[in-house]
């Protein structure tokens, strides 16, 4: 077996340096915190540029992680592709349950919403893309968080607001929670941000099984409940179509 | 009721496109029930000719049919009709003893009939054409296409004078295929094909002989002309006994499909390139502002509507172009990602006359032009200028339809590729300053091609009904100010202004 190849392992250096904290470094301050000339990794970094794993800041000149390495990281999907793949799903989910649709990702713990159709009756509605929603008060929130694990560790006890009676805010409920909705494999939420409405989720995953965005609908609660439990036939239609945009994006038919 | 229509479930519609062929089966509510896709190869054999294989499209053709029905487990008597939309413009001349073509079809987008068309143009003016068809001359067009064929194909001028060679646009190759091929197949076209050829009289709706005259297109070989709604035959093999009932170009099943039934409703469809067809009404509507007069439909005995259209070559194209030949985004979609890195375009303009400026200017001469360029245009400014130049060039289609018709638009409806990319839907909002609205049903081309089959054999009553199944899926409202507009729009004109006399006459 061949030995190991010291220019890949200082390339390696370089990436893990830039993934953290400061994300954006210069020539000199990489040098000097991997004690090697500035001619050498300066070689490694150009190498690096040309694949289109680091780019260079225009303005600083300073390196940073770039857009190809970016799409190859675990969960990086742009929230503009995800819409696009997931519009003809999103539009047939929102004809067979007569509820507006609506896709949401991560975004600096909140939910972003990408992706909005309106409920099919022609009543008026304003587009809802681009803003934020609540994690812990919403099915979409419930549906991203319950498969990452490592930001349902970083709740704090006291860190999840109240909108109406109904909202969880404890965190040791909240979390057994997700725990559950990972189990099934959808989330609910009766009346925790608004009083009346609902919301059913399921999460869209990639072709490596991670979550990458969910999929709800959302209406009043009689129309969407019995008593206080979804009604199966919508959790059945949230769930399919969120498969079939799994299915879309590469993830292994189940 | 006939016996056999307690059967009918669901209507079929192939969608034969430039890029691939696709059937949808709907149910009565347009609902998509199964939809088969397979691609085809573009053939460019020299610079500015594009060829499809006509063979490869009805192989296609049958195979997407074939899964479209397996996927959902039914058979052909669950369907009442079979419409078919398709790429318009495309030629295909076939032996009608064998049903071997002569040629690949020549594309739409080809434009080895550059020369021809100067010389029809020299010898005949545009006058006629434009008065008798609502087209001027172009490349674009079938019947300059098939002229080409007649002059490059040794002994295809005497052939087609005898009826031995056959002209279709793609609807007439496919449904002849449907309905026998050479063992009795039905040669007709309907209306809206019919209308981009440059040989059909928009109100008379039958070949012109001044018209074929001046191209030298003989009369044996053309289709007849239908209505787009009706029965044309019945279809053999993969769906035995099912009525083919539909044809229309792919951007007059769109209007369809988006239920644009009243004059003055219009839709825009966003794909590679764009076009934009407002309804008329009942009689054609001359345009001089550089629009089409053109058919919108014609339902079986029913008046024909006609319809403007726009058309605009490079759209969805450009953000291609950018993603495949500067590389600066991985996919279609990031291009929005990209383009909401800055704020605004940084005074960047880009004007992308890749092979001239169609509608409403239609000067071949011009080329693509970037600019308002500075030191401070990153890529970002780039994208957004990318995504701009869809918006201002439907702008400029807009006005052109507003000043012919008459007129003043009140709201669009939008489908198409780049429907889903929110940032070019709301600037085309504010550059419009009308409201634009996507329909919950994206696959318009494909739904009008049913609807129009379905309405031919009762499978729905009336387009009335038809209008209940659209629904809105997204609306976005304007929002910029008129001032941003009206200074926006005149960089953007001083922009195209600086394309145009870039394509000299010795090239």
């Amino acid at each position: 077996m061949p030995g190991r190849i010291q220019s890949i392992e200082r390339a390696a250096a370089i990436l893990r340096l830039l993934s953290g904290r400061s994300r954006r470094l210069g020539v000199a301050e990489l040098a000097g915190e991997l004690r090697l000339p500035k001619g050498t990794v300066y070689g490694i970094l150009r190498t690096l540029q040309a694949v289109g794993f680091v780019e260079q800041d225009r303005d600083s000149g300073k390196y940073q992680l770039g857009p190809a390495l970016l799409h190859m990281g675990s969960s990086y999907l742009d929230g503009n592709e995800l819409r696009t793949r997931a519009l003809n799903w999103a539009d047939g989910l929102a004809t067979r349950s007569g509820e507006s649709v609506r896709i949401g990702t991560l975004h600096e713990n909140q939910v972003l919403i990408v992706h909005h159709v309106f409920r099919p009756d022609d009543t008026h509605q304003a587009l809802e893309v681009g803003s934020l929603l609540p994690v812990h008060a919403t099915a979409l929130g419930k549906a991203l968080l319950a498969h990452h694990d490592y930001l349902v560790a970083e709740l704090a006890p006291g860190s999840l607001p109240s909108y109406t009676p109904a909202t969880v805010t404890d965190v040791y409920r909240f979390r057994s929670e997700l725990e559950a909705i990972a189990q099934r494999g959808w989330a609910v939420e009766v009346g925790e941000l608004f009083h009346g409405s609902a919301s059913i989720a399921a999460p869209i995953e990639d072709r490596r099984r991670v979550t990458v965005g969910a999929m709800s609908i959302a209406g009043p609660i009689e129309r969407l409940c019995d008593g206080r439990q979804p009604r199966a036939e919508f959790v059945d239609y949230v769930m399919e179509a969120s498969r079939a945009v799994s299915r879309e994006l590469g993830a292994i038919p189940w | 009721m006939g016996p056999g229509r307690l059967n009918w479930r669901y209507v079929a519609s192939i969608d034969q496109g430039t890029a691939s062929s696709r059937c949808f089966v709907f149910d009565d509510r347009a609902r998509i029930v199964s939809v088969a896709q397979h691609e085809h190869r573009q053939h460019f054999p020299r610079p500015g000719w594009v060829e499809h294989d006509p063979e490869e499209i009805w192989r296609n053709v049958e195979l997407v049919v074939r899964v479209a029905l397996d996927k959902a487990d039914l058979s052909p008597t669950d369907l009442c009709a079979l419409g078919i939309a398709n790429q318009r413009e495309t030629t295909v001349l076939w032996d009608r003893r064998t049903g071997a073509p002569v040629h690949n079809a020549i594309n739409w987008q080809d434009t080895r009939t550059d020369r021809l068309c100067r010389e029809i143009t020299r010898e005949h003016g545009q006058e006629m054409f434009r008065e008798k068809t609502g087209l001027p001359v172009s490349t674009y067009f079938s019947g300059p296409k098939i002229r080409w064929l007649l002059d490059h194909i040794p002994g295809l001028q005497e052939r087609a004078e005898a009826g031995e060679v056959l002209f279709g646009t793609i609807d007439s190759w496919l449904i002849w295929n449907l309905t026998g091929g050479p063992g009795g197949g039905r040669h007709v076209t309907d209306v809206t094909n019919a209308s981009r050829t440059l040989l059909m009289n928009l109100q008379a709706l039958d070949w012109d002989p001044a018209l074929l005259d001046a191209i030298g297109v003989p009369a044996a070989m053309l289709p007849e002309i239908r209505s787009s709604s009706e029965p044309y035959g019945e279809a053999g093999p993969p769906i035995a006994g099912v009525p083919v009932a539909s044809a229309l170009g792919d951007q007059h099943a769109a209007l369809v499909g988006q239920t644009c039934f009243n004059p003055g409703d219009a839709k825009c469809t966003f794909g590679t390139g764009s076009f934009f067809v407002l309804n008329t009404g009942e009689r054609p509507v001359t345009s001089s502002n550089g629009l089409l007069s053109t058919l919108a439909y014609k339902l079986g005995s029913a008046e024909p509507v006609y319809a403007l259209e726009g058309s605009i070559a490079v759209t969805g194209a450009l953000v291609q172009w950018f993603r495949d030949n500067l590389g600066l985004i991985g996919s279609a979609p990031e291009i929005e990602t990209l383009a909401l890195t800055v704020e605004d375009n940084g005074g960047c303009y880009f004007v992308p006359a890749f092979s001239g400026l169609f509608a409403p200017h239609w000067r071949s001469d011009a080329r693509g032009v970037i600019a308002g360029l500075t030191g401070y245009i990153n890529k970002g400014h780039l994208a957004r200028a990318v995504l701009e130049a869809t918006a201002w060039q439907t702008r400029e289609v807009m006005e052109a339809m507003n000043t012919d018709y008459g007129r003043s638009l009140s709201a669009l409806r939008v489908d198409g590729g780049m429907t889903p990319n929110n940032l070019l839907m709301q600037f085309l909002a504010d550059v419009l300053d009308v409201p634009v609205m996507r329909p919950i049903v994206a696959e318009t081309v494909s739904l009008g091609a049913a609807y129009t089959a379905g309405l031919a054999v009762g499978f729905w009553q009336g387009t009335d009904g038809l209008r209940k199944n659209w629904h809105r899926a997204a609306e976005w409202l304007p929002s910029m100010d008129t001032g941003a507009r009206e200074r926006g729009y005149r960089k953007w004109k001083k922009a195209v202004a600086r394309t145009v006399d870039w394509v000299d006459d010795d090239e």
